[in-house]
């Protein structure tokens, strides 16, 4: 198995045992635009992320209003 | 990470303050400090009606979550833009405006492009050859236009909009880039009152837009998620990505570019301030909201032009 981050329409994996700052900057995602939850609760970056983990990145960016 | 406060762990991480929270800390600081900020920039006081504009997005929202739990007497305006997209994306922003309004009982205002003037927003700008393909500046234009004329025609003593910092920062990054004297001037957290003009303040002027999200969903405020199909590819996208990029490696970067210019500016460091455009301000005929050349306001000729396309047999049916 492995950990899985979902943005948007987008699927990434990554290994188990890094940090959620790490997997962020392995699939070029900033970590500014984003809030990761994991079962619904927010995570921070120093979170590991362990094995059969789904990630959900919801993008903070809005455009013109 | 652990909340500086009670020591459990932490949901909400500030890297620009050292400030990491839990939960429950986190939605008590949020009011507080925006609060502070209410204050410090003197945008208005508990005695004031003020006119939130919501647009069902995670900013407005929550600035109307906030205001009301720090008990200020504060209405929603919507706007509905008859933008659809393929998300209808004007109704969904809508009915998450309504639904956020019911479930506190707030009043909410409806006002409908469409109805008021006889064609959307995209039909708008169609029609009137404004904005390169985009409906965006004429968007912009009518929104301004009408969250004045209802500030103005129900009595409100300000108007408060949703912006945030990263909103505030790619508009200062965009007008620094080119040198743009005029819209750094009038760049502020709030902007008082002129003829025809209510007062405007931005009270989450200084929230980032990744704290706005992460007040959203810990206080459960359901929001439109999608964008606006138009905003796909904007500039102001760009630019807040790019900040982002600064900000991940330099914690606080985007903050102190915006506080840094507004000092700058307060104490006349950056350009001497020249009351010009005032001067040169005539009121429209048709609205009565100043514009810069006498006639009718941009927005009073735009629908003059529009009607008057309208009557003549036309594309659209
Ligand atoms: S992106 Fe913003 S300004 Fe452009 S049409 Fe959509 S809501 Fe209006
Ligand atoms: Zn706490
Ligand atoms: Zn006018």
């Amino acid at each position: 198995m492995a950990v899985k981050l979902i943005l948007r329409d987008e699927e990434y994996e990554v290994k188990p045992g890094m940090t959620l700052l790490s997997a962020l900057q392995k699939i070029n995602v900033v970590p500014e635009s984003v809030i990761a939850t994991r079962d619904g609760e927010m995570i921070l970056e120093d979170e590991i992320l362990k094995d059969g983990d789904v990630i959900k990145l919801i993008a903070v960016i809005s455009g013109g209003r | 990470m652990k909340c500086k406060k009670c020591g459990n762990k932490a949901s909400v991480n500030m890297r620009q303050h050292k400030l990491a929270l839990c939960r429950d800390h986190y939605l008590e600081w949020v009011p507080e400090q925006t609060e502070r900020f209410i204050t410090k920039y003197e945008m208005f006081t508990r005695d004031e009606k003020i006119l939130v504009a919501v647009s069902g997005g995670k900013d407005s929202l929550a600035l109307w979550d906030i205001l009301t739990r720090l008990g200020y007497e504060a209405d929603g305006l919507y706007l509905g833009l008859g933008i659809d997209g393929g998300i209808d994306y004007s109704h969904e922003s809508q009915r998450l405006a309504e639904k956020f309004a019911n479930e506190y009982n707030l009043k909410l205002h409806i006002v409908d492009i469409e109805k008021e003037y006889g064609q959307s927003i995209p039909v708008l700008s169609e029609m009137s050859h404004r904005g390169h393909g985009k409906p965006c500046a004429v968007c912009g234009l009518t929104k301004r236009h009408e969250m004045n004329r209802i500030a103005r025609d129900l009595g409100y003593d300000v108007l408060a909009t949703g912006h945030n910092l990263d909103d505030e920062a790619a508009v200062l990054f965009g007008n620094t880039l080119m040198w743009d004297a005029n819209y750094l001037l009038r760049q502020g957290p709030v902007l008082p009152a002129t003829p025809g003009l209510a007062r405007k303040a931005k009270p989450l002027c200084r929230f980032y837009e990744r704290e706005m999200t992460a007040y959203c969903l810990l206080r459960g405020i359901e929001y439109i998620y999608e964008e606006c199909p138009f905003a796909e590819g904007s500039t102001s996208i760009y630019y807040k990505e790019l900040l982002n990029q600064l900000e991940t490696t330099r914690p606080g970067a985007k903050l102190t570019f915006y506080l840094r210019f507004l000092e700058a500016r307060k104490n006349g460091e950056l350009f001497v301030e020249k009351n010009v455009e005032q001067a040169h301000l005539h009121p429209c005929p048709n609205c009565g909201q100043p514009t810069s050349a006498p006639g009718l306001c941009s927005f009073c000729r735009m629908i003059e032009r529009v009607n008057s396309i309208e009557s003549v047999p036309g594309p659209s049916s």
